[in-house]
């Protein structure tokens, strides 16, 4: 095998709230406040190989999108390593630094406050190949066009604002961005959560018949179990910052082997599931303010024991490529 | 005879028209919708944005602002005509025989009341009991929901809820008159798909429980399948397929209902390009005369041109095409 693209070791993100001046005073004064540090992603591994679509999975507040987010580069890690091609990102500098950065590219939820609403869609397309030196000003002109055909628009549409496209022309608008720079990795973040299911339909397609053409690797990163089961070679699942499960597709769908991953895939809604009577994991989410201890999945989770109130499950290998963090293999075992 | 049409129907909706009038030209939000719900029964209404199911769930309740109206049609409520109800016996219905229960409940909620100062406002509103009373049965509308501790939770302010939560409490709100149907406009496109699940379970409880008639706005074909008795499938207006749902998900008759189908990605079709309806939804200000669908539609003819009846073309099967996909047909395109 070999390098993968992108390889994350231990990597968390913490986002803390310092204590403004009226919270040192109240401090000092013996009340109880103090930061406030919200562990948005927990010790995650990740590793996504060349050519491969890797679907990232997980509820709101799972720390998905800041995961997404470090590993296209523009967040640091608060721990961790993360490593592009073998090389430590956070010390690549320079030429080879910005080749990282351009390499991967992010396509996001809602393209209306993604993209800048003052500018042509042709110098939202073409300002960034063109500072990069991918495109000279005598080619810009056939440079845009080209991307926006790729993308399934109209090129003649360039001189337009992105408010006068639909939901899904903004959407390809996003995407022709993207590739504008010529990457090799794509981070989508909820990219069709926002559209018209006939309209993801053909955004799904485009995404599938761009990774053909350009040899893309994909993370893609969404909520939406049928969209990431269609299109993804292999699934992580989260669960409150940290990875609770990560299977090659077919696997995790057949035999789900955490609990929450199980609850997820009973409840998800099918179209060819008729008077269903769903029945609903128990309970909330837990604020990542204060998760449990132990695993963070324990509160809800029917099968819970004492281990699990303590101790933090680590992921471990129970099928060939299907791993799972959950003290409930050990006990089988 | 189907389901749809035995016994007395709870509410029937007949040829309704909403339009908006605006200054850039007459809207026809609804034109022509007809649909049934019985006791008990959820009628799954599905379609893409723009294609007026909230502004048939609105005409309902009777919330359709300037500059729209309801043009034509009739809304039959236990016989009774609310296209033709004064604001003053509307108000008498709203929130007591008829509730609605909207997509996002932070913007339905007051956030600077508590939940129960709501919630008996609501009560009293219709029904003569004392503060107390109403209370109460707040109270236990809201266990009723799934909410635990409901006498705590009746003392909060609706940010201290979560959006599932909140959810619940728009759903009791909805709830507290033991209303004989409830419109429910996208109530969990907003939520995760494990408080979906809980939502759901409930909604279908109640509506075993309770023999409440439910309208289920919603573009998520997935939620439909699971949660109805009956689907109406709307595009840019009309209804353009009715039925019950197995039959109209297993075998769609029309093509705009099979692209919709076709364009959920499911497992059985895994790494297969989806099949994508071409083209994006028309602007309802400047509709293609005849079948709106026509100009995306790849079994369109001439005669799609001229104005398309809705009929029955198999038993228990509504449709509004020239052409409907019977299997011959649909083995044919695949």
């Amino acid at each position: 095998m070999s390098t993968p693209i992108i390889e994350l070791k231990g990597v968390s993100k913490r986002f803390s709230k310092k204590l403004d001046f009226a919270g040192k005073i109240l401090q000092r004064l013996g009340a109880p406040v103090r930061d406030e540090t919200v562990h948005a992603v927990d010790g995650v591994d990740l590793t996504v190989n060349k050519g491969e679509v890797v679907g990232l999975v997980g509820e709101s507040g799972c720390g998905k999108s800041t995961l997404g987010r470090m590993v296209a580069g523009i967040m640091p890690a608060s721990d961790g390593t993360i490593r592009w091609h073998g090389k430590e990102l956070a010390e690549l500098t320079g030429s080879e630094g910005r080749r990282a950065k351009l390499q991967t590219q992010m396509i996001f939820q809602d393209p209306m406050s993604s993209l800048n609403p003052r500018i042509r869609v042709a110098d939202i397309i073409g300002e960034a190949p063109l500072v990069h030196g991918l495109t000279k000003r005598s080619e810009y002109d056939g440079y845009v066009d080209e991307q926006m055909r790729r993308a399934g628009m109209d090129p003649t549409l360039k001189r337009r604002y992105p408010h006068q496209f639909s939901g899904g022309q903004r959407q390809r608008i996003g995407i022709a961005r993207a590739l504008a720079v010529q990457p090799e990795f794509i981070v989508c973040d909820e990219s069709v959560a926002a559209l018209d299911v006939s309209i993801q339909a053909q955004i799904l397609n485009l995404f599938m018949d761009l990774r053909r053409d350009l040899n893309l690797t994909y993370l893609f990163i969404s909520h939406d179990l049928g969209v990431v089961e269609h299109l993804s070679d292999r699934v992580v699942i989260m669960y409150l910052g940290r990875v609770v499960e990560e299977a090659p597709s077919e696997e995790i769908f057949a035999r789900p082997n955490h609990p929450y991953t199980q609850a997820l895939l009973s409840e998800v809604p099918r179209i060819d599931a008729r008077k269903k009577s769903f029945a609903g994991v128990k309970g909330e989410i837990p604020s990542p303010l204060n998760p449990p201890p132990g695993c963070h999945f324990h509160p809800r989770c029917p099968f819970a024991f004492d281990r699990c109130k303590v101790e933090r499950p680590m992921l471990k290998t129970v099928a060939s490529g299907h791993r799972s963090a959950c003290h409930l293999n050990d006990k089988v075992a | 005879m189907t389901a749809l049409t035995a016994a007395a129907p709870t509410l029937e909706v007949r040829n309704l028209q909403t339009h908006f009038f605006t200054r850039a030209g007459v809207v026809k939000a609804v034109d022509d919708v007809s649909f049934s719900v019985g006791r008990g029964k959820v009628l799954g209404l599905v379609g893409e944005s723009g294609s007026g199911k909230t502004v048939t769930g609105f005409s309902i309740l009777g919330l359709v602002d300037e500059p729209g109206r309801i043009v034509g049609g009739s809304i039959l409520f236990h016989g009774q005509d609310l296209a033709k109800q004064s604001e003053e016996q509307m108000r008498q219905l709203r929130g007591n025989r008829i509730a609605m229960i909207f997509q996002d409940p932070m913007m339905t909620l007051n956030p600077v009341l508590r939940i129960d100062t709501q919630m008996i406002e609501t009560v009293q509103a219709h029904t003569k009991v004392s503060k107390e009373e109403a209370r109460q049965r707040a109270r236990d509308t809201l266990g009723m929901v799934g909410i635990p501790s409901p006498d705590e939770r009746l003392k909060s302010y609706p940010h201290q809820f979560s959006g599932g939560m909140r959810q619940r409490v728009a759903i009791a709100i909805a709830l507290l008159h033991r209303p004989e149907l409830i419109v429910a406009d996208e109530p969990t496109t907003a939520l995760d798909v494990t408080i979906q699940a809980q939502i759901l379970a409930e909604v279908q409880k109640l509506c075993a429980e309770t023999g409440t008639a439910m309208i289920w706005i919603t573009h998520d074909l997935s939620v439909v399948a699971g949660l109805a008795d009956d689907i109406a499938v709307m595009y840019a207006g009309k209804v353009v397929e009715k039925g019950e749902v197995a039959p109209v998900l297993d075998m769609p008759l029309h093509p705009y209902t099979a692209g919709l189908i076709g364009s959920v990605p499911s497992r059985n079709k895994r790494g297969e390009p989806l099949k994508q309806i071409p083209g994006m939804t028309p602007n309802v200000m400047r509709l293609p005369p005849g079948c709106a669908f026509r100009t995306r539609c790849a079994y369109a003819t001439e005669v799609c041109k001229q104005e398309v009846p809705f009929g029955e073309v198999a038993p228990g099967r509504e449709v509004r095409c020239f052409h409907p996909l019977f299997p011959a047909k649909q083995g044919e395109a695949a």
